[in-house]
């Protein structure tokens, strides 16, 4: 039964996605460019909430993994670009999606490589590693002349729309969510609720460890190639931590572990952003506040209980 | 459902469609990092649109600025400008001061075929984006070599270089400063990077230091060259600093104090200028705001008024003919020596050089291209 309310919902999505699709000439250009940031935002939220709600391993590098997916599908497409030009859409399309693909699976290779370390390390200290990872990727490009350096890539192909967003953003929650309700995936919760027991009990901590790890990172990596694609330039300084951190800030706003409620928080943050921006210089503070207030109502986020209540293990 | 909220909720302003004024966008980093540049720039701006509604508007309409900010954040830039494009629908963008924000809105304008006119973005790369995007400064390899010119001239021939690697417009400034340098006679003696935010530079100049050179070339941004002079002297270091119009900021003297003396940065243009043209724009501007001029107003100002000129000449706001205006500007004179546009839609004109002496930015001369 749930089953059938899982595979429903991602048709339902992927519909909605052809349907924005499909209206997007209707739209503005500011419009759509709302509508993109959301669904990239989606996806970043959803995949880091598998590390740090789900699976309760507190990373602060999901910036760094969004650039390894970003400058791996610009450089193909880049290299690819001449050829495509005069290519019949349909194959500048697919080229696209494979060189997305080959970001997310670059990302992944990351994320596998900072999952290892966190075999040993836990809380804050897995959260330095991973912040420490994050900025290594970035400082890595930023003196690798073949990556524009400093000054960045410019004149990525426009590729990115309405309908790969929210195509990817689907799948990204489809996965995630089904992952951490089927029976493999409750040992991602397990896990985070108590890690002894859990390894008592026989499950292989680490292996779901590393797991997170790299199916977070492969939809950062999605995520970082579809905000190169749109806006056709970018550089090391705009994935900085300061980008994960709006992340993280999402994930906890929405309720750790709870998909729909990242997601909603993602979005929820991208138009905040936008409709303060009459506030002017005031918006920041104006943010920032907001943040506070909801905190303080809620601070077991969004829709944090709307999932949790189920379970009833006391805390120690 | 979503969407309708999202549109009433944001339509604030009676945007677009008033026949009797002209929108004029501008987008800048009033807040974040860089927000002492973006805050210059839209001075400069504001007053250009400003005088030019007292003297009658252009073409018989009144002019309305309409400004963004866009945090010094990355993707911000593509953001603001779309929204700006959308929704006020300006017959010009005047933005950005840094390169990479500018490279952001760049294609943007392009596509929409709004010209945009930079005022101080120096990379290259800005300008060839497409032919409705154009810039009032000089770029990155015109700056390096009056750099490079200027130090030969003095006779410095082992020359230092601090980078600050993180900044693509401190990266370039270097490349075409050594390109120069090096053609010229000059040898580079040591090069040493750091990253905008770092505090510590003891390093990098002990390194510096051993190599004995004549004077040091620290391309990047006013916070840090403040820190390093100061830490310079600590080592005792004396030879000059050399910088770019990265250092023009009060902050910098703030920030080293005494030793930032007798250090010399290259800029866009100096208050101390007897020209009629930056006399009467200091004048103005103190009067309007109650400080100095630094350079970005200088030429945020030029880029508002060299457009409006532009206007006149074109006798329309329509984009195509506007955008052939714009290129066809020859000799325009500018607070910030006299501009003509050329085929790459970058500006042709000379550069100051500027000593700290006493705290204050003394020009020392003019280096033509």
């Amino acid at each position: 039964m749930k089953k059938h309310i899982a595979h429903l919902a991602l048709v339902a999505g992927l519909a909605a996605s052809v349907a924005l699709y499909a209206i997007a000439p209707q739209l503005d250009d500011y419009a759509v460019n709302i509508f993109v940031l959301a669904g990239i935002n989606i996806i970043l939220a959803v995949s880091l909430n598998l590390v740090n709600g789900h699976t309760g391993q507190f990373s602060l590098g999901h910036a760094g993994f969004m650039a390894a997916g970003a400058y791996t599908s610009s450089i193909i497409t880049l290299t690819l670009a001449p050829a495509l030009a005069s290519a019949p859409a349909w194959q500048a399309q697919a080229a696209f999606f494979s060189a997305l693909l080959a970001g997310g699976l670059f990302a992944s290779f990351c994320g596998f490589l900072v999952g290892v370390p966190s075999l040993r390390l836990r809380g804050d200290y897995l959260a330095i590693v991973t912040l420490g990872f994050g900025e290594i990727i970035r400082v890595v490009i930023q003196n690798t002349n073949a990556l524009g350096g400093a000054r960045g890539l410019e004149g990525i192909p426009p590729y990115t729309n309405l309908l790969w967003t929210f195509g990817i953003a689907t799948v990204a929650i489809y996965v995630v969510a089904s992952l951490v309700n089927s029976t493999y995936g409750r040992g991602f919760i397990s896990v985070r609720d108590d890690e002894i027991a859990a390894e008592a009990m026989g499950i292989n901590t680490t292996k779901y460890k590393v797991a997170a790890f790299v199916i977070g990172a492969f939809f950062a990596g999605l995520a970082g190639g579809l905000y190169a694609h749109f806006i056709s330039y970018i550089a090391p300084e705009g994935f900085n931590f300061l980008k994960s951190v709006d992340v993280v800030v999402m994930v906890i706003l929405g309720g750790m572990g709870s998909t729909p409620g990242v997601a909603a928080a993602a979005v929820l943050l991208t138009l905040m952003n936008e409709l303060l921006r009459d506030f002017e210089q005031y918006r920041m503070i104006v943010f920032a506040l907001l943040l506070i207030i909801l905190m303080i109502v809620r601070p077991q986020g969004l829709l944090g209980n709307f999932q949790r209540r189920k379970r009833k293990a006391p805390q120690p | 459902m979503l969407c309708g909220l999202f549109f009433s909720g944001c339509k604030k302003k009676d945007a677009a469609g008033n026949p009797d004024e002209i929108v004029i966008g501008e987008f800048a980093s009033l807040t974040g990092a860089t927000a002492s540049f973006g805050q210059s720039a839209h001075k400069g701006v504001r007053m250009a649109v400003d005088e030019a509604n007292a003297n009658g508007g252009v073409l018989g309409k009144k002019l309305r600025l309409v400004t963004e900010d866009d945090q010094s954040k990355a993707g911000e830039a593509a953001t603001v400008v779309r929204r700006m494009i959308s929704r006020e629908k300006p017959v010009a963008i005047i933005g950005e001061v840094a390169s990479s924000r500018s490279l952001e809105a760049a294609p943007i304008c392009q596509q929409n075929k709004i010209p945009m006119i930079s005022p101080a973005s120096t990379n290259p790369k800005v300008t060839e984006t497409g032919d409705y995007i154009f810039r009032v400064c000089f770029i990155d390899p015109f700056q390096g070599a009056v750099l490079a010119k200027f130090m030969l001239q003095r006779g410095w021939k082992n020359a230092a270089i601090l980078t600050d690697v993180k900044q693509d417009y401190a990266v370039g400034l270097t490349d075409f400063f050594k390109d120069y340098f090096t053609k010229n006679g000059g040898t580079i003696v040591s090069e040493q990077s750091y990253s905008s935010g770092d505090k510590d530079f003891k390093a990098q100049l002990t390194s510096i230091r051993s190599t004995n050179p004549e004077a040091i070339l620290v391309a990047g941004y006013y916070n840090e060259a403040g820190l390093i002079a100061s830490q310079a002297r600590e080592l005792d270091i004396k030879v000059p600093l050399l910088g770019g119009d990265g250092w023009d900021s009060p902050s910098l003297v703030e920030v080293a104090g005494d030793a930032m003396e007798g250090n010399f940065f290259s800029n866009h243009f100096s208050a101390e200028d007897k020209s009629p043209a930056v006399q009467s724009f200091l004048a103005k501007y103190k009067a309007k705001y109650i400080e100095s001029p630094d350079a970005m107003s200088a030429l945020a100002y030029d880029a508002a008024m060299l457009l409006f000129d532009a206007m006149k000449r074109a006798g329309t706001t329509e984009s195509t003919a506007l955008r052939d205006a714009i290129a066809s500007t020859s000799g325009f004179p500018a607070v910030t020596g006299n501009i003509t546009l050329d085929a790459n839609r970058n500006a042709s004109k000379s550069a100051v050089i500027l000593q700290i002496q006493n705290g204050k930015f003394r020009f020392v001369e003019t280096v033509a291209p």
